[in-house]
């Protein structure tokens, strides 16, 4: 039992903060949302900071990481609201990984690595799928296989979601595609756990940052006088607000080491449904908080807290609400 | 990071769960209430174990385990179902005395709680004092070479089984900051003077009581501390108390009870929902208490004041767990155990009242933690 990060999963989770705070504040954000959705030179950092391989076996030029090696990385995205398609691409490699042969291995993962592919996977052929304007292949379920496809070859609406991902609507059905190997089903779970105990740990780094804003905010704004953190009925609140944050921030440990540790398939799903519906209820409950608390400065455009609620709203919901992974939860 | 428990910790916890259920007697389980005798029957079980106080330093009984060690044997006594230990001795006067006490005084006392020879309660509410503890006006006057103490405690739990009761009483009543005349004193109930009321709660059990003293002479050697430096003595001791309010082995008895007791309800999904949520909430909360054990592995540093969290969520998850259980009877029932489930819902009600209401524990939060 601990819960350390080992030296190297600090220094990358720390290089990731820095370059992240020098290269992709809320302006540097709000450009590359108004641009083109995604950011080329961001991806090319990532990929130097060996984030896009951490996740892929050493044989491909990855580093053999898990979950737990992410959870930094995903709590600083999770910070500064980073909209780069790195957890569909990290997603979507890992099914690459386990089912591909070795020549798809060869063909994609090295890309991957090197930061010259993004992939995305789409549950279906027909649907929307994050990431998929910026990918180069798509892996696509189809009834119990897995395909490979081009993704210039798939029809696509590209979109802005409720939290302004690069998202598409994707009709893949009908084209020319190779086939990965292995029971459909058992990969797709297996990804879909690793995936959202993932976004679990991207969720507390939003939160962490919807909690220091408002705190913030409760210390400088005065009303009658005094800062309004003065208020024993406002005080009451923020702390329960961090008190759902830390309670998720155990939850998404909790699920990362079990994606990596868990033999048995019901002791890692139990683990990931039970940090998801902790940490979907507290995403809406500090997302809601947050904004409230701002007052009428909550609800402007201008405030970076408008977009972490926005976040928090799709990523409470994302990979399965509260009462989809209950339901889950109780066949356990 | 690894959130499994090593092969070492796990062979450690079978072995303190084996010892429990071969040494727990049978007729002392899961009982709401304990007299006297029952409640020193299972400390003395524990003491001649030399597991009564593990967190005492060796020379006075203590295990020498390390905190997760600590932890997990927390859990199993928890788990086991057996008659709570008494904290006010082991966890509350104990931890003091260690902290400030005399030689004279560790060792008069430390052997006698360690064995369960002395029975002690804690004299800190009073009628007018009770989350502004420091309002407190029960005074001891000093004479010679002891004090009078003239007042009244309130709250004062299982104070009609002991022998002795440890009270912050005002010594000082001039100072202009109240906190500086207080003192930390050791009473022994027999005294001439000393007389207890029983508070009956709403759930019909006396476990509570007032504390009267009336022109009660206490030797100055019982003061614990310095004069006018009891305020210390009880912040110090205050966050002792917070980390032993999590309960984690208890509710995850609790847990496992009504899932026995509820499942003709497995089909009321509304019901089966409250449940997951509440063992998710339950799931976290050990979590985190294991998070914060292990940052203070790492740093060395007492729990800082965010372990306030560790009472109010454990509180209210005893609490969660006793509404439903209470749901899983007729409403309208009279039998001995649907009642039974219906007056531990009344009694856990003050959980998040009592050792620093959940109100106080958000303002210590708020202040310590977050600097509001």
């Amino acid at each position: 039992m601990n819960f350390d990060y080992s030296e190297e999963q600090q220094l990358l989770a720390d290089s990731v903060r820095r370059f992240l705070d020098r290269e992709y504040d809320f302006e540097a954000r709000k450009k590359i949302v108004s641009g083109r959705g995604w950011s080329e030179q961001v991806w090319a950092k990532l990929a130097e900071l060996g984030l896009t391989g951490l996740p892929l076996p050493a044989e491909h030029g990855g580093f053999g990481g898990g979950a737990v090696d992410l959870m930094g990385v995903m709590e600083a995205f999770g910070e500064a609201l980073v909209v780069e398609p790195f957890l569909p691409t990290v997603m979507a490699a890992r099914l690459v990984a386990r089912a591909g042969s070795e020549a798809q291995k060869r063909a994609l993962l090295p890309a991957v690595a090197e930061g010259r592919l993004r992939l995305a996977f789409a549950a279906s052929p027909k649907g929307n799928v994050v990431g998929a304007p910026a990918a180069g292949k798509l892996v696509v379920r189809e009834a119990d296989a897995l395909f490979l496809v081009d993704a210039a070859e798939v029809k696509m609406q590209p979109y802005r979601t409720l939290d302004n991902m690069l998202a598409a609507e994707i009709d893949a059905s009908g084209l020319k595609s190779e086939r990965l190997s292995g029971d459909t089903g058992i990969l797709v779970e297996e990804a879909v756990d690793f995936a959202t105990a993932l976004a679990c740990a991207e969720a507390v780094g939003v939160m962490k940052s919807a909690c220091d804003a408002t705190l913030e905010y409760l210390k400088t704004r005065k009303q009658f006088g005094v800062p309004i953190g003065t208020f024993q009925a406002l005080q009451h609140r923020i702390v329960d607000m961090f008190i759902s944050c830390e309670q998720a921030r155990s939850m998404a440990c909790l699920a990362c080491s079990k994606v990596d540790s868990s033999v048995d398939r019901a002791e890692r799903a139990r683990a990931v449904s039970a940090a998801k519906i902790k940490v979907s209820d507290a995403a809406r409950h500090v997302s809601q908080e947050s904004v409230q608390l701002h007052g009428g400065m909550g609800m402007s455009e201008e405030l970076k807290v408008s977009h972490s609620f926005r976040r928090l709203t799709v990523l409470a919901r994302q990979f399965g609400d509260a009462d989809h992974h209950l339901e889950r939860f109780a066949t356990l | 990071m690894d959130l499994n428990y090593s092969a070492e910790e796990l062979a450690f916890r079978d072995e303190v769960r084996g010892w429990l259920a071969a040494s727990l007697p049978a007729g002392l389980k899961d009982r709401g209430h304990y007299t006297k005798d029952e409640l020193l029957a299972w400390h003395r079980i524990l003491a001649s174990q030399g597991w009564v106080a593990p967190a005492w330093p060796r020379e006075w009984g203590g295990t020498g385990w390390n905190l997760v060690q600590r932890y997990l044997f927390e859990e199993e006594l928890g788990y086991a179902g057996g008659p709570p230990l008494v904290p006010f001795g082991l966890a509350m006067c104990a931890p003091v005395l260690l902290r400030f006490g005399t030689e004279a005084q560790k060792k008069r006392f430390l052997p006698r709680i360690y064995h369960g020879e002395d029975f002690w309660c804690q004299g800190y509410s009073e009628p007018g004092s009770g989350s502004d503890l420091a309002s407190l006006k029960t005074k001891a006057v000093r004479k010679n070479d002891h004090y009078v103490v003239t007042g009244q405690k309130t709250w004062t739990t299982l104070a009609h089984y002991a022998d002795w009761i440890f009270c912050l009483v005002r010594t000082d009543p001039t100072v202009e900051k109240r906190q500086e005349g207080i003192s930390f004193l050791l009473v022994d109930m027999k005294s001439p003077g000393v007389s207890v009321r029983p508070l009956i709660l709403m759930d019909g059990a006396h476990e509570v009581n007032e504390v009267f003293f009336d022109d009660v002479e206490v030797p100055a050697e019982n003061r614990v501390h310095e004069e006018g430096k009891g305020w210390t003595v009880a912040k110090y001791l205050l966050g002792y108390e917070r980390m032993n309010t999590g309960r984690i082995g208890e509710s995850k008895r609790q847990l496992a009870k009504l899932k026995e007791l509820s499942k003709n309800k497995r089909n009321d999904v509304r019901f089966r929902d409250r449940l997951s949520r509440l063992e998710i909430e339950l799931i976290a909360l050990e979590v985190t208490n294991l998070r914060f054990l292990d940052r203070m592995r790492r740093t060395g540093q007492p729990p800082g004041a965010d372990v306030s969290m560790l009472k109010i969520k454990g509180t209210e998850i005893q609490q969660g767990l006793t509404e439903l259980a209470m749901e899983c009877s007729d409403p309208l029932a009279g039998d001995e155990n649907s009642l039974a489930l219906q007056k531990r819902y009344l009694s856990m009600r003050k959980t998040t009242i009592y050792a620093g209401s959940n109100e106080i524990q958000r303002n210590i939060i708020a202040k310590m933690t977050l600097g509001l």
